[in-house]
């Protein structure tokens, strides 16, 4: 019988693959039947399990082609495809296959035109069999299960229940054997399992979810880890759930934990920005906004203090700006900057310098004083690095008000709060240091470290102490020269 | 301080690790574990092997070392003057933490960080042990990705290449001056500097890796970085300047941007708002632009509004197009490769099936709606055989056509 008879006898051919998966197969048949000429439609393919009731009746023997029979033609490209589209689990997927072989003898380089809809249905085919393998490559979570009759290492099983969408089991097997090679380690799924001994690859039979273990405690430390590494203050599910759809939730430990994520994440972000209580509105655009907001500031602990702000004070186009740690006691009561011994002695030596207390703008790192309570006396802390932060707001807004030529800032914490970081005065002071907006800034020690001092070393600081007035002041005229 | 649980210190030490966008697994040499004593592969593919509510990929186990640090810089939650809780793991912890994850199949390796402790030579000499430790002692093959300390010796950070697929060092922001205001701790050019050391040192083994076999491989991934957008005054255009510098000066694979997001206990420097979540986004595609679509960073400058920043309601490239209209429309069965990368709506693997398809057949417009995810926003920019956008490139309210309605919009607005 010739292959053309088939044709005219109206003969169709049943093809039942052994394997859903067995392409081989499939490329064998399929290419035996192009070669005897048998058109797409004279073909029914059944997998196993799958119904093919419609055509029992048809032809189960092969034709077999004539020895003269043409060459079967494939691109590379075709093969490649089919080889994962034959993993799909769309029981067309065969025929499909078929036709599009069958139309690759008349046109060799049919896949190169995207736009035929053949190509793309087989290319989509392909391209959800791919997505799947790499969901599993993914989404597989495995289990350690002790067996404790063997020594400790070869006793150590891990174990997996995974549900794939397509018949891509066998397809992957090699995947997870190359990175789990020294493991012992088994895949159980609706359509089979794999199991890997550290030395040979072996399959089982469809499987169970009962089958697999029920827990690990190491899931624990996964889920807080999922938790923790999430940023609830970028909530973006959507971009979640297109590449971990909700049907891979339920064999993956941490998904248990989205929801309550999700319906946390607004109350945790606010918390957040609550905890770093920092919402300051638009920058003050003068120095009575400053003056009238910080009365009101409660932005660190110590505007929670029994204390009054004390703004800065001098001339608002003063050319010198003198910056100091905190209000004093004295200051605090007085309601104005360096009034109390610090102030005093600082009166002396600008005097002694020759420069005008007047005529420039004296104020504080940290606006409100901060003390602790010892009977009836009220004693000095230094602000926290943090403190002088959140109140630097306020230094900047009045900078950017007065915009002094020169800075003078008295301490570590004056400096911090000009600089943003702690510098070291012995290395940094009696030279200028320029300053983002134009400015310099000159770094000095504060008065009250003098205050301190008895005998030599004071006298020896009071000389710095001056040399460095001295040397700010030449300058500061050499800076207001016209 | 009571002694804090393995529990306790991964929730303190992921959290400090989220603000750190990167979590690539990609792109390294093939291995596998077969043939040795441990477990790992990498097949050029990276696998996310979950999906944060954020919409990001946790791929890595991604942490620091320790929280401690002795830096001082405003953006970052675990500067020296921040209150957060601190902890500490030793280099074994967070070795079996990472192999007991990568048994379980959660995680492609380990991206490790750290605080700067003691010394930026310290810090970064626990980094390595924790990767030599992974390497040597257990076999590993994993993925690696070392945060490296542009403070320390160019030795210890040459040791890290060799143990990581690969090696990152964060400019942080995107001006100078914004790092000189913020990260006061740290220098640009030393940034820079040992961001190049990497560069010549990735080049040299690579050539090494060519002619001797056996030559070591150096972070075999490449070097990445990371800005902080929104903390400072840089617009738009000054960040893409920035970022396409960098790719240029020092072969990055990648320049990744992080969205300055309010962290707890902020400091009073930074703005208390976060930019739109969106500008990132913007951003992150105008990169694409530049490394995929052949758009000069001046080019995409161009896409910016007067500000200096992209447009957030519209893509950069529909951006860019509206601007030049000129150049539109595009005819699909004729045009080169470049001006149909131009056209808004086409992406790459659209240009390539029509590149491929119009050998076959002369395109119509049905025809290219099956090779696109959208015929709607391509058609005004483009012609076929049967398609022929009158007026509609010359229509004002073009824009606010293909604008995508503001509902969408809600789900990623501020």
């Amino acid at each position: 019988m010739t292959a053309l008879q088939h044709v005219k006898l109206g003969i169709y051919y049943v093809v039942h693959l052994p394997e859903a998966d067995d392409f081989d197969f499939w490329r064998e048949r399929a290419r035996a039947l192009v070669q005897c000429e048998i058109p797409p439609d004279r073909i029914a393919w059944v997998e196993p399990s799958g119904s093919g009731d419609l055509f029992t009746h048809g032809e189960r023997r092969m034709p077999v082609p004539s020895d003269d029979a043409r060459q079967v033609r494939a691109s590379k490209r075709f093969v490649s495809l089919a080889r994962n589209a034959i993993l799909h689990s769309e029981p067309e997927r065969f025929a499909l296959l078929y036709r599009l072989l069958w139309r690759l003898q008349a046109t060799p380089r049919i896949m190169e035109d995207k736009a035929d809809p053949d190509v793309r249905r087989v290319e989509d085919l392909a391209k959800n069999v791919r997505r799947d393998s790499h969901k599993m490559h993914a989404f597989v979570r495995f289990r350690l299960v002790e067996n404790e009759d063997e020594d400790s290492e070869a006793g150590e099983h891990y174990v997996a229940w995974f549900e794939p969408d397509h018949h891509i089991l066998r397809a992957n097997a090699g995947f997870f054997m190359r990175r789990f090679a020294n493991m012992r380690w088994s895949i159980l799924t609706p359509r089979g399992s794999l199991h890997w001994d550290g030395e040979t690859m072996s399959e089982g039979p469809p499987a169970e979810r009962s089958d697999a273990p029920g827990g690990d405690p190491m899931e624990d430390l996964w889920r807080s880890y999922y938790a923790s590494i999430f940023n609830p203050a970028r909530l973006k599910v959507g971009a979640m759930l297109k590449e971990m759809p909700r049907k891979y939730w339920k064999n993956m430990p941490e998904a248990a934990l989205i929801p309550e994520l999700v319906a946390g994440a607004q109350k945790r972000e606010s918390a957040m920005v609550e905890e770093g209580a920092l919402e300051f509105e638009e920058r003050p655009d003068t120095l009575a906004t400053i003056d009238k907001a910080i009365h009101a500031c409660r932005k660190c602990p110590i505007g929670q203090l029994d204390n009054h702000a004390v703004m800065g004070e001098g001339p608002q186009d003063a050319a010198l700006m003198i910056v100091g740690e905190q209000p004093g006691d004295q200051e605090d009561q007085a309601g104005r900057p360096f009034v109390g011994p610090a102030g005093q002695l600082l009166d002396m030596h600008l005097e002694k310098a020759g420069i005008d207390r007047r005529g420039s703008y004296v104020t504080n790192a940290v606006k409100h004083f901060k003390y602790v309570q010892r009977g009836k006396r009220r004693l000095h802390q230094n602000p926290g690095a943090k403190e002088i932060d959140t109140c630097r707001w306020w230094i900047e807004s009045e900078r950017a008000i007065v915009q002094p030529k020169l800075v003078l800032a008295m301490g570590a914490s004056a400096a911090r709060a000009i600089l943003g970081k702690t510098v070291s005065i012995a290395k940094v002071r009696g030279q200028p240091i320029p300053l983002e907006d134009g400015s310099e800034l000159w770094i000095t020690a504060h008065p009250s470290y003098l205050l301190r001092l008895e005998g030599p070393a004071r006298e020896e600081q009071a000389r710095l102490f001056d040399a460095d007035l001295a040397a700010m002041r030449e300058r500061l005229a050499e800076l207001s020269a016209p | 301080m009571s002694a804090r649980t393995i529990l306790q210190k991964l929730e303190i030490l992921a959290d400090a690790a989220k603000y750190d966008a990167s979590c690539a697994s990609s792109g390294t040499a093939k291995r596998n574990s077969m043939g040795g004593k441990g477990i790992g592969s990498t097949e050029g593919m990276g696998i996310c092997h979950a999906y944060a509510p954020d919409g990001r990929c946790i791929s890595l186990l991604k942490i620091l070392l320790t929280n401690h640090c002795i830096f001082d810089c405003h953006y970052c939650i675990n500067r020296k003057s921040s209150n957060v809780a601190r902890a500490r793991f030793t280099p074994q912890e967070v070795v079996d933490l990472t192999l007991a994850f990568y048994r379980r199949n959660y995680i492609e390796g380990l991206f490790l960080s750290s605080g700067i402790v003691k010394s930026s030579n310290h810090t970064m000499e626990q980094l390595v042990e924790v990767a030599r430790i992974l390497r040597e002692e257990h076999d590993f093959r994993g993925y690696i990705h070392l945060k490296t300390i542009p403070e320390a010796d160019a030795e210890i950070v040459h040791q890290a290449g060799l143990y990581a697929d690969r090696v990152s060092i964060n400019v942080e922001l995107p001006t100078d001056s914004g790092l000189t205001r913020l990260a006061p701790d740290k220098d640009a050019r030393q940034i820079e500097g040992a961001m190049g050391k990497v560069k010549s040192d990735i080049t040299e083994l690579k050539d090494a890796h060519k002619r001797f076999k056996h030559a070591p491989r150096f972070a075999p991934a490449g070097q990445s970085t990371q800005m902080i957008v929104g903390a400072d005054a840089a617009s738009d255009a000054d960040i893409v300047g920035k970022a396409s510098r960098l790719y240029d000066s020092f072969g990055l694979r990648r320049v990744y941007y992080s969205a300055f997001s309010p962290i707890p206990d902020a400091s009073a420097v930074l703005p208390l708002k976060r930019p739109p979540l969106i500008r990132e986004h913007r951003l992150y595609q105008s990169d694409w632009l530049m490394r995929f679509y052949g758009y000069k960073p001046a080019e995409v400058m161009q896409a910016t509004e007067a500000d200096g920043n992209l447009p957030l309601d519209i893509d950069p490239k529909l951006a860019w197009a509206l601007k030049f209209r000129e150049q539109f429309p595009v005819d699909v069965n004729r045009a080169s490769k470049e001006q149909l990368l131009r056209v808004p709506g086409l992406g790459v693997k659209a240009v390539g099936r029509i590149l491929a398809s119009r050998r076959h057949r002369n395109l119509r417009l049905d025809d290219v709606a099956r090779l696109t995810q959208s015929i709607t926003k391509v058609r005004p920019f483009i012609c076929t055989v049967d398609w022929r956008p009158v007026t509609l490139t010359d229509r004002a309210d073009l824009r606010s056509l293909l604008a995508p309605k503001t509902e969408q919009l809600e789900l990623f607005a501020a």
